[in-house]
């Protein structure tokens, strides 16, 4: 059997809007295994937003247990939190959110200079490594507002790799990319998934299910469906059939 | 995380912002910089009062007649007269801590030496003023106790003097100028020594002996003041108690009866106008400190748009494992960065003002190393306590709406 990177038991937040209790997650269980690549599906409104700030411990939950790779996170205050985001989880945001005016590498070092366990030259090389890995071995000091949409959410991924996250948490990783360049990222995914990395990709896009191991549906904070995905499709090979644009 | 990255990072996001970094420095450095050059001047001024009073005898008591009277109760003139030859023999016979003394008259006239013609006073003294006053006789000499004693129609005139009476540059020793009516013989001239810190022409003097002034200029039988010299400056205190009891005595006054005389040392004096001086720094200190403080506001006003403008930043660092600390300390050390390194940019620039002031108003200026420290010190003060509320401010965001923030 797999280690259980993540285990939720009847999850449950609510929100005190004014008067009125807005119950966002109406109790969500599940188990996510190292190795899967998970896509948590679900319109607007639907609770993913904040299943996603959950298991990335930003959030809280009201009533239910969330263990992080066996860490009971619940009754963990603010800077045991900051320090297990820091540890074990990797995120990717829709708008790469990198600093501005900084480089490629900066960027990518940023969560190790919040370990203190980790020197200058080890967080350089981690860093170089990553880029390397996310394909801009050639982009090492270009500045974030130098790269295109795709190179720079490359660089997201890179920095969401550097710490040797337990968990990769990505929150609409391709919403801002157009269809070329989501396959590319898609691609650059399941690469990760195939090396063993376990990654949750919340979206909207129903089209994505079909290139991850498992799809868990999301409407108003309960879970409609959790199924396996035994016939992954390769985004590499529809990334290679779409044209180049050319002018 | 430790200080050297929290430092890293926030010079890192200065350095993103330098024109917007160095306009809200300027604010602190200008207030720095005014704060040292206002302190420089001060102490400048003061260390010159300090040195003019030294040159003129710190240990200098002056002796006027009449009560000390401060308002408006004019003095009648015979209060003016109370001071004797009679109480200059008591004080010479029976003082013990005075050095040298001097009676003082003087008249005002005009000088005439044919076409020639200029108008100041005749300076009764007798041959002590010159130890005094801490003076010389540069050509000729001074006048004798003899001719003190007798009278004599004899002068030593002071540069200005005889600049105005022998413009041509004759040798003045021996001609015979006259004041008002009175020929005297020129028997010597004074040492140069310009203006003094109030602005008195000090060669604009002629002695002569006191007895002249009184018998022969104003025909009078009272001097008006005497100036004398304590043997310790630091006993002034003391030689005056002495002094008043030596003149009381020959004034006959009862116990109840108030001084008909006034006694004022030069350290008296020189607190006086150092005192005024020491306020006048004081003001200019913090009208100066006042600026210091607009550039704090600047910083705190800088540092709370660079929170708002970053928020997305802070959620980010927030949401890949900063801490409200982490994020506290890196704006923190953003202010005080800003703050201190204006602080040393302004000493910079306090100096170089200081130094423009001495060359180009030719003040006496001096920068003292404690107003260096003091504004290091308050620069990193007011980069701590401007910067915590931005900071405390930033490392309270809530990393789920900052990282959304538009």
């Amino acid at each position: 059997m797999a280690k259980e990177i993540i285990k939720v038991e009847n999850l449950k937040r609510h929100f005190k809007v004014g008067e009125e209790t807005v119950k966002a997650l109406r109790g969500v269980s599940f188990t996510i295994y190292e190795g899967e690549f998970v896509t948590i599906m679900g319109t607007s409104g639907s609770g993913k937003s904040t299943l996603l700030n959950t298991l990335g411990c930003l959030d809280t939950p009201t009533s239910g247990e969330y263990f992080l790779d066996g860490i009971p996170v619940k009754g963990m205050n603010k800077n045991e939190r900051a320090r297990i985001r820091n540890r074990k989880i990797g995120f990717i945001f829709q708008n790469y959110n990198l600093l501005p005016k900084t480089t490629a590498l900066e960027n990518v070092e940023l969560p190790l200079l919040y370990n203190p366990a980790v020197s200058a030259k080890e967080r350089a090389e981690r860093a170089e490594k990553c880029l390397r890995e996310v394909g801009l071995s050639e982009r090492l000091y270009h500045k974030s507002n130098q790269m295109s949409g795709g190179q720079q959410q490359r660089v997201a991924i890179a920095r969401a790799l550097v710490n040797n996250p337990v968990i990769i948490l990505a929150d609409e990783a391709t919403g801002n990319l157009d269809t070329r360049t989501s396959f590319s990222i898609l691609t650059l995914f399941q690469r990760l998934y195939r090396e063993g990395k376990t990654i949750i990709f919340v979206t909207h896009n129903p089209e994505i299910a079909l290139y991850s191991s498992r799809n868990i549906m999301l409407r108003d904070g309960h879970i409609v469906s959790d199924q396996y995905n035994n016939d992954i499709k390769s985004a590499e090979e529809v990334f290679r059939s779409l044209p180049v644009e050319t002018e | 995380m430790n200080i050297s990255n929290s430092s890293k990072i926030a010079i890192k996001a200065l350095g993103n912002n330098k024109m917007r970094c160095f306009l809200t420095m300027l604010g602190v450095i200008i207030g720095v910089g005014a704060v040292i050059a206002m302190l420089a001047i001060g102490q400048g001024s003061k260390n010159s009062i300090k040195a003019q009073i030294s040159e003129m005898g710190s240990n200098m008591i002056m002796i006027m007649p009449g009560a000390e009277r401060r308002g408006g109760v004019r003095q009648s003139s015979e209060d003016m007269q109370t001071l004797k030859p009679a109480d200059y023999d008591a004080i010479v016979s029976q003082a013990t801590m005075i050095d040298r003394i001097t009676p003082m008259v003087s008249s005002s006239g005009q000088w005439v030496n044919g076409n020639n013609n200029y108008p100041s006073q005749a300076q009764g003294v007798n041959t002590q003023f010159l130890d005094i006053r801490q003076r010389k006789v540069a050509d000729g000499e001074m006048f004798t106790e003899a001719d003190v004693k007798t009278a004599a129609k004899v002068c030593v005139l002071g540069k200005t003097l005889v600049n105005n009476l022998f413009p041509d540059g004759t040798d003045p020793i021996g001609k015979i100028v006259r004041f008002g009516s009175i020929p005297l013989t020129v028997i010597g001239v004074l040492d140069e020594k310009g203006y003094n810190t109030m602005g008195q022409d000090q060669d604009d003097m002629a002695l002569v002996p006191y007895t002249t002034v009184m018998k022969r200029m104003l025909a009078i039988d009272y001097i008006q003041g005497l100036q004398a010299s304590a043997i310790d400056e630091n006993q002034t205190d003391a030689t005056i108690a002495e002094i008043t009891n030596i003149l009381r005595e020959s004034h006959k006054l009862r116990p109840e009866q108030e001084d008909n005389f006034t006694i004022r040392s030069m350290q008296e004096l020189a607190e006086m106008i150092s005192s005024t001086s020491s306020m006048m720094t004081v003001l200019l200190a913090a009208v100066a400190g006042i600026s210091l403080l607009v550039g704090g506001i600047g910083i705190m006003n800088i540092m709370i748009v660079s929170v708002t403008e970053r928020t997305r930043e802070i959620g980010l660092r927030m949401s890949i494992g900063a801490t409200g600390r982490d994020i506290m300390t890196q704006f923190l050390i953003e202010a005080v960065i800003i703050s201190v390194t204006g602080g040393i940019l302004g000493i910079l620039l306090g100096g170089v003002a200081t130094w423009m002031i001495k060359i180009i108003a030719n003040w006496p200026v001096q920068i003292d190393p404690f107003s260096v420290i003091l504004s290091f010190v308050v620069c990193t003060v007011i980069g701590i306590v401007f910067g915590f509320y931005p900071a405390a401010k930033a490392s309270n965001l809530d990393p789920i709406e900052a990282i959304r923030y538009e």
